[in-house]
């Protein structure tokens, strides 16, 4: 059954890339997506002119260098503790890692709700929340205000590095350079967002926007579809993963969103300051905001020289065309965030293509 | 941007990944080489009178210290009698010595104790000497063991690198990755109910029948730390050949599988404790699933890959055919994504 599955979709995509006859780069923008695609080989498995490239959809990867040196300066203080994801202790900022520092100031947490606990554990610290995510992990900070709001609790509060995945789908495509056929919109932020949220991309660039779950049959599928859609000119807003995607999306949980939250033009690592891409706390819960209490101006920081991450999450490069890949820059000593998380696409190719050098042909 | 040797010892120095790797034999080894200790198996193994004796010792730091399937004081048992399993050795006797944090309820070190002696006592391998040292409150995370574990070379075994040759299969005696996944499920912050269960458990007895019945094992190695994409490195790397594994022949418990997919884990890089990877001649391949089924530790044992031709110079490369029909690589883990798991 699966076997058959498998075998019609790369028949779709034999058939669709031969009316084709011409190369395709679709982008899967979601990290768990890259990191699907290379855990099941799909790369071997499509035909030479069919391309992926990996997205900006990695938010330890998309979070600004300037961000990393303010949570680096908040762990610093004997008044704070750092509360974060797993993934972002290893990123370096200019003056080394979160990994790297006093540990006992740094917690690592699994959800928002143990950093609100952390607070509470405590009282004589400012707990700061590394808020990162795409609208997938913005609810949960949400409610992690809330909670706190709720519970009267002066000592928590967030630095809201929360993006948006689709102003920054438009970016890529307003880059007269980009190179973006079609995208793979990833299954868990259309969960919350709904599939509709792509239909600007679709009506403004008439590049196709396919839904795929994470199974890499339901990828496979993705592309399938994608290429269909490319042969037959036909761009469309379409979710292959309908028993969870909706076309208005988990409502309950744009509200929390809403409600907590305001759009801003903030800064992102290589692709700059996207209009109304990123997501700050609403100024009535400025109390929140660890910005605001502690007077930290939000100034982009610099790559480090020569890592060129900001190309590979545009698309533009993949990672071995990267000076530093594979030399420099490895999962061990990672120069910059797609070499340190487990869904950034250098981290990726490092480990699942072969010898790091070229991709999983 | 210079590639920085890490300056202080991390997590993942822990982890049983390349930088388990780097420590050994960039900080470690170069202090203490010699002969035997250079060759880094699991234990060593030493020409006594005549008698080749294998020797080997395992520290124990698994956070929570009981989980489903067993506990800290059967892991330690059992870790060091699969170790010397590993090397094709009969189990004869181990140490204990244990760390204890002042103020640890003595009632959970009686069960401790209780399980150490019921699993030595299971797989007929006494505890004959030990230690006891207590430390001050929060200097350790309430209990560690250590165990050394002595054992007697199997007669005609030779389980080694150099005779691993293209064409040979890979065998695993059973599902993998439930002992980390049990671990990781039972984590403060993850936990999770389902129904895991650890793997850990004594593989001397079913070692033993199978090499006494097929002289053309080759090798033999538990996938602990690291799982068994660490392991299959390491064969690949000593062996200098290429490995290849299909996907659709790995077993895995369904649950398993769906808590590492949740957790965006690859089950191939997470812990057993009750597991071996066995490299065979491919006409005793048969054999010895025959003999793992037979026995209660290897009900669902099965051929999972083949060692082939090394495509580059020194081989190396570990390859996985997926199930849709792709190929990928499978890289040594980093070893930081579970750490305290034994």
């Amino acid at each position: 059954m699966m076997l058959d599955r498998v075998d019609d979709a790369r028949k779709r995509i034999q058939d669709a890339v031969a009316a084709l006859a011409r190369p395709v780069n679709i982008m899967e923008v979601c990290g768990t997506h890259t990191v699907a695609i290379f855990r099941s080989g799909i790369r071997s498995a499509l035909p030479s002119s069919v391309k992926l490239l990996s997205g900006p959809g990695c938010p330890v990867c998309v979070t600004d260098p300037g961000y990393i040196d303010r949570v680096m300066d908040l762990a610093a203080r004997d008044d704070c503790l750092v509360a974060t994801y797993g993934d972002m202790i290893r990123v370096p900022g200019k003056n080394g890692s979160l990994e790297t520092m006093n540990r006992s100031n740094v917690h690592v947490v699994l959800s928002s709700d143990d950093a609100v606990h952390l607070a509470r554990e405590h009282p004589k610290k400012t707990v700061v929340f590394v808020a990162v995510g795409f609208e997938t992990t913005t609810p949960a900070t949400a409610v992690a205000v809330m909670t706190a709001e709720k519970m009267n609790l002066n000592n928590f509060c967030i630095l809201s590095a929360h993006k948006l995945v689709v102003p920054a789908m438009q970016a890529l495509l307003s880059d007269p350079n980009n190179k973006i056929d079609a995208f793979l919109c990833p299954g868990h932020v259309s969960v919350i967002i709904g599939s509709e949220a792509y239909r600007p991309v679709v009506e403004q660039f008439r590049r196709p926007c396919v839904v795929a779950g994470f199974e890499p049959i339901q990828v496979l599928e993705g592309i399938a579809e994608i290429c269909r859609q490319l042969a037959d000119e036909l761009p469309q807003v379409t979710s292959l993963y309908n028993a969870v995607v909706t076309p208005r999306g988990n409502t309950r949980a744009w509200k929390l969103i809403e409600t907590y939250f305001e759009p801003y033009d903030g800064p992102w690592r290589g692709l700059g300051c996207i209009p109304r891409g990123s997501l700050r706390l609403k100024p009535c819960y400025e109390r929140f905001d660890a910005l605001v209490r502690f007077g930290i101006e939000e100034i982009p920081g610099q790559e480090p020289e020569g890592c060129l991450c900001g190309r590979v999450l545009c698309g533009l490069i993949d990672p071995p065309q990267c000076g530093f890949f594979g030399s420099v820059c490895t999962p061990d000593t990672p120069v910059g965030p797609c070499m340190v998380s487990s869904e950034g696409a250098c981290s990726a190719w490092y480990k699942y293509g072969r010898r790091g050098t070229i991709h999983g042909k | 941007m210079a590639n920085k040797e890490p300056q202080k010892i991390l997590l993942a120095h822990g982890g049983g990944g390349r930088l388990t790797a780097n420590l050994i034999e960039k900080t470690i080894l170069p202090k203490l080489a010699n002969e035997v200790l250079n060759r880094l198996t699991d234990g060593a193994v030493l020409r006594v009178n005549g008698a080749s004796l294998c020797f080997t010792t395992d520290s124990y730091v698994v956070q929570p210290l009981f989980f489903n399937g067993g506990d800290i004081g059967k892991l330690a048992v059992c870790g060091t009698i699969n170790d010397l399993s590993a090397m094709g050795a009969r189990p004869i006797a181990l140490s204990l010595a244990l760390i204890i944090e002042e103020g640890f309820p003595m009632e959970i070190l009686d069960r401790v104790l209780d399980s150490v002696g019921r699993t030595s006592q299971e797989a007929g391998v006494p505890v004959v000497t030990g230690d006891t040292k207590v430390v001050e409150s929060e200097a350790a995370d309430g209990l560690f063991i250590n165990t050394a574990g002595i054992g007697v070379l199997l007669p005609n075994v030779n389980l080694s690198f150099e005779r691993i040759q293209p064409g040979d299969k890979i065998i695993i005696n059973g599902t993998i990755g439930d002992h980390g996944m049990t671990i990781l499920s039972r984590r403060k912050g993850i936990r999770f109910d389902s129904p895991l269960k650890s793997d850990c458990s004594a593989l001397a007895d079913l070692t033993s029948r199978i090499l006494e019945a097929v002289p053309g094992v080759k090798f033999m190695r538990d996938p602990t730390r690291g799982g068994v994409a660490a392991i299959l490195n390491e064969i690949a790397a000593g062996a200098g050949c290429d490995v290849v594994i299909e996907e659709t022949a790995l077993p895995i418990d369904p649950t398993v599988r769906a808590a590492a997919e949740m957790l965006g884990l690859d089950v191939l890089e997470i812990a057993n404790e009750g597991k071996m990877l066995m490299i065979v001649a491919s006409e005793d391949a048969k054999e010895v699933v025959r003999i793992c089924r037979d026995h209660t530790l290897g009900a669902q044992a099965a051929v999972i890959g083949t060692v082939a031709t090394p495509q580059e110079e020194g081989g190396g490369i570990v390859e996985l055919l997926t199930k849709i029909g792709g190929r990928r690589i499978v890289q040594m883990p980093y070893g930081r994504e579970l750490p305290r798991i034994c």
